[in-house]
């Protein structure tokens, strides 16, 4: 019986490890792994707080072209003190009819600290598009999403994606290796953050600038609309935040300090000096 | 293991060094001057995202237009209405030509153009005039589409007559706001001095009598209440009344 008793529960991890032959490692982080994991840590850690910073400013998010405190919202979000604020002069239609779409002024003095967001973002944002476009060309031409992160074709079978899914639940967290090779849904989890929600982080963030959506008209098609690609990017956002308390209750897990050293140095045994590794 | 790596961490690093290269060199090319970024790191970035996009995206791509039954809502924010005697530094000129329904309303069109002048809203329409449905896009993160219809900017510039040295068009309003846009977007063909929105007379709280649209940035660069074009050589912080100083960025493609 699996108890929380941190003796048992390294034994039980590392007779788990010892039985998931895969799990073996074959070396540690190399330099540019190491380089764009921390580069893009960086970039996404100042991405999420700028990006919370300018959603309080408008905590609302809509579907479609338009969306703004005269029309409805999908949701809202009590995040500031902009949240339904009542701060608007008596509306007025544009035009004579029922249901014509209105003008109203607003008297509020709303949170916004946008000047510095906004720039910090997009610098951010740089930093991220800059190492993503590395790390892809580079993780595709080494081999390293190859050997490393797609799963082979024969891991991906009912049964070890069973016992896989079976042995998280029950946090059966093998000891740190220190690098590759990773589990199957561990590989499953890093190939859907770094093909697809982080280039959609980027397409959708595209599709909510008025220069790029000028010559690139499709990017709003593709969503239905600006305010589509900023909910859509702000559900991106919750899946990569979800996705960062994961990676790190797992690398707490399975060892804090010799993971965090190995993902710095790329001594896979996460030892502080090469000469005390065995 | 490691010597059979393809692409060794020198070649990663030159050809990294490379592209970089290749993505800011058309950019001193083309781009012309960057705006100044007073050693802010915020700054630098700001003018990394407006050389890439002046040297990286094809000419002056139209924004889409959308139709008329696309028109939304349309929230008024920052200045209502400059007239406002209860606002701190509000313009009693701005309330005077408002009473007089800004007959006597004049744009002085000045700087680096060979035929400064004052154009009234008369001279205004007397222009060709272009209408057009566009999203408005805030910084805040809404948006909302209307109807605005104006003369270009090219067409006033070009009456005035650009000198050959003019590299900026500077806009200065009743609300004490100053602000400027490079030439390409000034000549960008959406770029208009708008007097009506939704087939009426511009209303005050979104800039009456006239304002601008710039449809390639986001909606603060749209400035209301227009007293002043001037077109310069150098490039305008507009120091207290502009934008830079009070940490936003002056280049708002994104």
């Amino acid at each position: 019986m699996f108890r929380w008793n941190s003796v048992t529960f390294k034994e039980q991890a590392d007779h788990y490890h010892m039985q998931h032959s895969h799990l073996s490692s074959t070396g540690g982080h190399s330099l540019w792994v190491r380089a764009c994991h921390w580069l893009a840590t960086i970039a996404f850690l100042l991405l999420a707080f700028t990006g919370i910073e300018i959603l309080m400013v408008h905590p609302r998010l809509y579907w479609g072209e338009t969306g703004n405190d005269l029309t409805p919202a999908l949701f809202e979000l009590p995040i500031s003190r902009n949240y339904k604020h009542q701060g608007w002069t008596a509306s007025r239609a544009f035009f004579n009819e029922a249901g014509s779409p209105v003008s109203a002024g607003r008297t509020y003095d709303i949170f916004n600290q946008n000047g510095w967001g906004r720039s910090l973002h997009f610098l951010a944002a740089w930093f991220l598009v800059a190492t993503g476009l590395a790390y892809l060309l580079l993780g595709a031409f080494s081999g390293h999403f190859r050997r490393h992160i797609v799963p082979a074709r024969k891991e991906l079978n009912r049964r070890s994606l069973w016992s896989d899914i079976v042995s998280h639940a029950r946090l059966l967290v093998p000891s740190a290796t220190g690098g590759p090779q990773y589990g199957l849904l561990q590989k499953i989890t890093y190939a859907g953050v770094v093909f697809f929600a982080l280039p959609l982080m980027v397409v959708t963030g595209f599709s909510m600038s008025p220069t790029i959506t000028a010559t690139f008209p499709f990017l709003l098609d593709l969503w239905g609309g600006f305010q589509s690609a900023r909910t859509i990017h702000f559900f991106a956002t919750i899946a990569l935040l979800l996705f960062l308390f994961i990676h790190l209750f797992m690398v707490i897990r399975s060892g804090f300090r010799s993971q965090f050293i190995a993902m710095t140095t790329g001594n896979k045994y996460g030892k502080e000096k090469d000469h005390h590794a065995p | 293991m490691e010597k059979k790596r393809i692409i060794t961490r020198r070649e990663a690093i030159m050809s990294g060094l490379a592209a970089m290269g290749g993505l800011l060199l058309p950019g001193c090319t083309r781009v012309g001057q960057l705006p100044p970024t007073y050693g802010n790191i915020l700054r630098m970035g700001d003018a990394l995202t407006y050389a890439a996009h002046r040297s990286l995206l094809p000419g002056q791509s139209l924004v889409r237009e959308y139709s008329h039954r696309d028109i939304s809502s349309f929230p008024a924010t920052g200045t209502l209405n400059p007239g406002d005697s209860s606002r701190p530094n509000h313009s009693e000129l701005y309330a005077k030509l408002h009473h007089g329904d800004f007959r006597d309303w004049r744009l002085s069109v000045e700087g680096a153009v060979a035929r400064p002048g004052l154009y009234s809203l008369e001279d205004l329409m007397r222009f060709p005039s272009k209408k057009q449905i566009t999203r408005h896009t805030c910084e805040e993160g809404w948006t909302a589409i209307a109807e605005w219809q104006g003369v270009t900017v090219r067409r006033v510039l070009e009456s005035a007559g650009i000198l050959p040295s003019g590299r900026y068009v500077n806009f200065f309003s009743f609300d004490g706001w100053a602000d400027g846009i490079d030439m390409f977007d000034a000549l960008h063909p959406q770029t208009i001095l708008a007097y009506a929105m939704n087939g009426k007379q511009l209303p005050v709280p979104h800039g009456a009598p006239v304002r601008l649209r710039l449809e390639t940035q986001i909606g603060y660069k749209s400035m209301k209440y227009l007293q002043r074009m001037v077109v310069t050589e150098k490039f305008d912080d507009h120091g207290d009344a502009g934008s830079i100083k009070l940490g936003w960025s002056w280049y708002n493609g994104i």
